[in-house]
């Protein structure tokens, strides 16, 4: 710490007063980035206050990360620098709700759960079925681009989100796109926000396009004893005229951890799962007589592709399921201390080799799960029982692996999550990519000195 | 900053050598008599280049590229030159890149729904490679036979289904790309998500301000098992806006949704002889997909909200020779449109879809005061307006009355909630518009991202950023002749 760090929760307070600042330890322990701990605590109330806060940094050569909840501080590379953690959930108001338009603005530090309850008195919902739903912010959803189940049905988060306002590295109030469904006018700068993790600017309000709660859900879960049949499955719904909203496939201990899933239903989850197989769940939306036709044509192709067993579910079932797969990245998280789960683009998403992912962590003797969305990444989550140098090394050795089997499949490959000790061994962004200095130059006009988030990012921007 | 209308610079012998050393002599178009064509586009806007080249590979796109930077000269992009904003002109003179020679598909991969092309390849042609397949690419512009997925890509092009299937963007996965250095690079990836900032979105319209794409990867969709397609007939046109409104407030997603209203229906019909009513005041051509099921339901709602708002008739195209009729007639109402006056005007606003009826009132209200006849015809569902002033340009006060009314319509798009173009870009057209929606710190941040890829403007000069800082005015030129405007 040097010695400008030292009163900054003082010296903010004369920027935006002492109601907004935080600087006890036990709050800055709180938002703490990878073992990383800012000396204050800002909670702006409005986007006002965000411009004061980031100007103050600036003069200051402070670094800030936004945060909301703080469930996905854990993604990214330690923090090279994080003096100020700027906490935005006390933006929270839906600012304009055009039902009939179907267009919504809402303030970053808004809670998702929160948003869908007031979306719903419309019948309507943005489509952004995620991990730590119950608690996470709007903010915080886009800026980490954590994965959606319903990503088959409704794509992600850039398909749908239609402008943002932000607070750049520069100390400005800027905004990109609009509140209307179709545009193009200036440069979609708001599409570079989702998953930045906070290292382009504080994002103060997003605009989202809405779309109506379909009037019945369906969900078919069907177990097959091979990855080949899983992928024969896969291809035959993708050839069919059906669109599912989502597609999980499920290895055998992916499966188990979903059939485990407690919500505050009395589901029987655990019914509808096999143990030791391949599961693949596909929900689907709409009135009574489309469910029924995908209910019974995804059973028929199921038949055909050989699975062991098929079912059926509706009502409170159906809803335990859908929550315990948006869930599932979050359960995997929270496994142990040592959980690290990794992410990889690879397409088409679901290849006939994963199995040497499963073989690569047995022999290190680790439990693993796989995992893939249809249409986004796949997941290999690891849970080992200790988090020792033993297991460090292990993990070490197997992100290697990771990050060359995805080189070697022209995709992609990054930790989500993992103890922050793997981190000091391993980058979790995986092999240097060939756009790191395009990356760079964008980060450079948005965050010119730096102040940013320093060092979670890609290309350690 | 560039000033408007700025000299053609005058080309270097050297310079002209160094291009066909580059591309052979055939490829390389410097005589005035041949650059007249790339003088236009599909707008009202007008810029001669310096030359004309046609590159067939990124390698020569590339030392293109290096040559003009070491004579700092612009380079200008351009597909079939079809855009409707002055986007693929030389505003400043220059180097044209057309692409026209770039033009093969380079993979289908069918299985996983992708298509590697160059920029050069014409919109239809990739849906018609890969239909036997089940397949098609998504957006359609209703120049679609003829633009080039390179322009669609960097105009950020939509087209009538893009209400169901959103716009250019949501469909490119990945792009390659050569800098204004002669850098070349790879952003976005095959499978869509990509590490990092989402690159391949910031480069998809950008109206070639920040690079030049020489390769594209796309999503394909997959033809929906049933198609529905509706023409619901109005005696009033508040009816007939309402139904829109009431059509996405009921939260029903259509295909398509167009309107046309009774003026321009009578003179496209005229011409092309689709089926439209002459006596109705405006139409709605409404088109379902999907699942048998859905387009059922969907169907039967439709035409529920069209009559409680006193449609007076709704047909259904019995089959596909009738379906195409009907969409040609849209498709080529701004050709037939050119027939019944010197020049015409498309603008291109959107608005929140709630506020179409307002809308058109006050577009009516606006040309009454101008004294101008203002069609419609537009994609409705998506709120997405195209007026269409209709003028001579030889008398020199209806051409101002018709800038100032255009000017006025947008401006009111925008003080409604929505924006100053949802599929033809800003260009050259709209650059001037730019401060009613943006302020000075947006402009800040847009040009530093500009700078950070483009420092010295070499690519595309004089596009999107306003160039009179803070007039506001709209900046198109007259036609001199009559010419199908494509949309």
């Amino acid at each position: 710490m040097n010695t400008t760090t030292t009163n900054v929760a003082a010296r903010l307070e004369t920027v935006i007063g002492p109601a907004r600042v935080n600087g006890s330890s036990e709050s800055c322990a709180k938002v703490a980035v990878d073992g990383v701990v800012p000396s204050a605590v800002t909670r702006p109330a409005s986007s006002a206050e965000v411009v004061e806060i980031v100007r103050f940094a600036k003069s200051e050569k402070l670094a800030l990360i936004p945060c909301g909840k703080g469930t996905k501080l854990g993604i990214g590379m330690p923090p090279e620098r994080y003096d100020i953690a700027l906490d935005m959930t006390g933006l929270n108001q839906i600012t304009y709700y055009d039902p009939g338009d179907l267009t919504l603005s809402v303030d970053a530090g808004m809670n998702l759960a929160q948003l869908a309850d007031a979306l719903a008195q419309q019948q309507q919902f943005v489509p952004l079925a995620v991990p730590f739903f119950e608690e996470s912010t709007v903010g915080g959803t886009i800026a980490s681009n954590i994965g959606s189940s319903l990503r088959p049905g409704y794509g992600s988060a850039r398909d749908f989100l239609l402008g943002a306002e932000f607070v750049n590295g520069a100390g400005t109030f800027t905004k990109s796109g609009g509140r209307v469904v179709k545009n193009v006018t200036g440069y979609d700068l708001h599409k570079l926000l989702i998953g930045s993790l906070g290292t382009l600017g504080a994002i103060t309000r997003l605009n989202f396009r809405t779309f109506p709660l379909p009037g019945g859900y369906g969900q078919v879960v069907s177990a097959f004893s091979s990855v080949d049949s899983v992928m024969r499955f896969q291809f035959m719904v993708f050839k069919s005229p059906l669109s599912p909203s989502s597609f999980d496939i499920l290895g055998p201990e992916a499966a188990q951890t979903v059939a485990e899933f407690k919500d505050n239903s009395d589901s029987a989850l655990t019914s509808w799962f096999a143990r030791g197989e391949w599961h693949v769940c596909v929900g689907f939306e709409g009135p009574e007589a489309v469910l029924r036709r995908y209910s019974s044509e995804l059973v028929q192709y199921a038949q055909k592709c050989g699975a062991s067993t098929y079912h059926l579910l509706k009502k409170s079932d159906e809803k335990s399921l859908r929550d315990g797969l948006r869930e599932l990245v979050k359960s995997l998280s929270s496994s142990g201390s040592a959980a690290t789960i990794f992410r990889i683009n690879i397409f088409p998403c679901f290849p006939p080799d994963v199995m040497n992912l499963r073989t690569l962590a047995q022999r290190f003797s680790i439990p693993c799960c796989i995992f893939a969305n249809s249409s986004g990444p796949l997941y290999f989550a690891l849970q080992p029982n200790e988090l020792g140098a033993k297991t460090i090394g292990a993990l070490t050795q197997i992100a290697s692996s990771v990050f060359q089997y995805a080189a070697s499949k022209d995709s992609q490959a990054s930790i989500l999550f993992c103890p922050r000790e793997l981190k000091e061994q391993v980058n979790v962004w995986g092999n240097p990519r060939g756009d790191a200095h395009l990356m760079r130059r964008v980060k450079s006009a948005f965050d010119p000195q730096n102040i940013f988030a320093p060092g979670r990012f890609v290309t350690a921007i | 900053m560039l000033a408007e209308g700025a000299a053609q610079k005058t080309l270097p012998r050297d310079l002209i050598r160094g291009l066909q050393n580059i591309l052979g002599a055939s490829m390389v178009l410097h005589r005035p008599e041949d650059l007249l064509l790339y003088e236009y586009d599909g707008s009202v806007e007008k810029g001669r280049p310096s030359a004309v080249v046609f590159p067939t590979t990124t390698q020569n796109v590339s030392r293109v590229v290096r040559l003009t930077a070491q004579h700092d000269i612009p380079v200008i992009g351009r597909g079939a030159g079809t855009g409707l904003s002055g986007g693929a002109l030389a505003r400043t003179g220059g180097i044209m890149i057309v692409f026209a020679r770039m033009n093969r598909i380079l993979e289908l991969d069918l299985e996983n729904q992708r298509a590697v092309v160059q920029p050069g390849v014409v919109n239809y042609e990739l849906t018609r490679a890969v239909e036997h397949a089940g397949l098609y690419f998504a957006p359609d512009p209703s120049s679609w036979k003829s633009c080039t997925i390179g322009g669609n890509v960097l105009e950020n092009a939509g087209g009538p289904h893009t209400l169901a299937y959103g716009v250019t963007s949501n469909h490119v996965t990945a792009l390659e790309l050569v800098l204004p250095d002669g850098e070349i690079c790879r952003v976005g990836s095959r499978h869509g998500d990509s590490l990092g900032y989402d690159l391949a979105g910031l480069f998809v319209g950008s109206e070639g301000t920040l690079a030049l794409v020489t390769e594209i990867t796309v999503r394909l969709l997959r033809k929906p098992e049933s198609v529905k397609t509706l023409l619901a007939i109005f005696d009033r046109v508040d009816d007939a806006s309402e139904t829109v409104a009431e059509i996405t407030a009921r939260a029903i997603t259509p295909a398509a949704c167009e309107m046309l209203d009774g003026w321009t229906l009578r003179a496209v019909e005229d011409f092309i002889h689709a089926g439209f009513p002459l006596d109705s005041a405006a139409v709605l051509l409404i088109e379902l997909e999907g699942l048998a099921e859905v387009v059922a339901a969907q169907g039967a709602a439709v035409e529920e909200v069209c009559r409680e708002h006193d449609a007076r008739e709704v047909r259904v195209a019995r089959d596909e020779q009738q379906r195409e009729l009907l969409w040609k007639g849209r498709k080529n109402a701004f050709g037939a449109l050119g027939r019944i006056a010197p020049s015409n005007y498309v603008l291109d606003g959107v608005i929140p879809r709630s506020k179409i009826p307002q809308a058109l009132r006050r577009i009516q209200e606006i040309g009454e005061r101008y004294n101008f006849k203002i069609g419609n015809i537009f994609h409705a569902g998506d709120g997405n307006l195209h007026p269409i002033v209709l003028f001579d340009p030889r008398d020199a006060g209806q051409y101002q009355r018709a800038i100032e009314a255009s000017a006025e319509i947008i401006r009111y798009c925008v003080e409604i909630g929505g924006a100053l173009t949802g599929e033809h870009g800003v260009g050259m057209e709209k650059s001037e518009l730019m401060p009613l929606l943006f302020s000075d710190d947006d402009f800040e941040l847009m040009r530093r991202i500009h700078d950070a890829f483009n420092p010295q403007s070499a690519l595309n000069p004089g596009k999107i950023f306003p160039l009179n800082k803070g007039c506001g005015e709209i900046t198109p030129r007259a036609q001199a002749a009559v010419r199908a405007v494509p949309l």
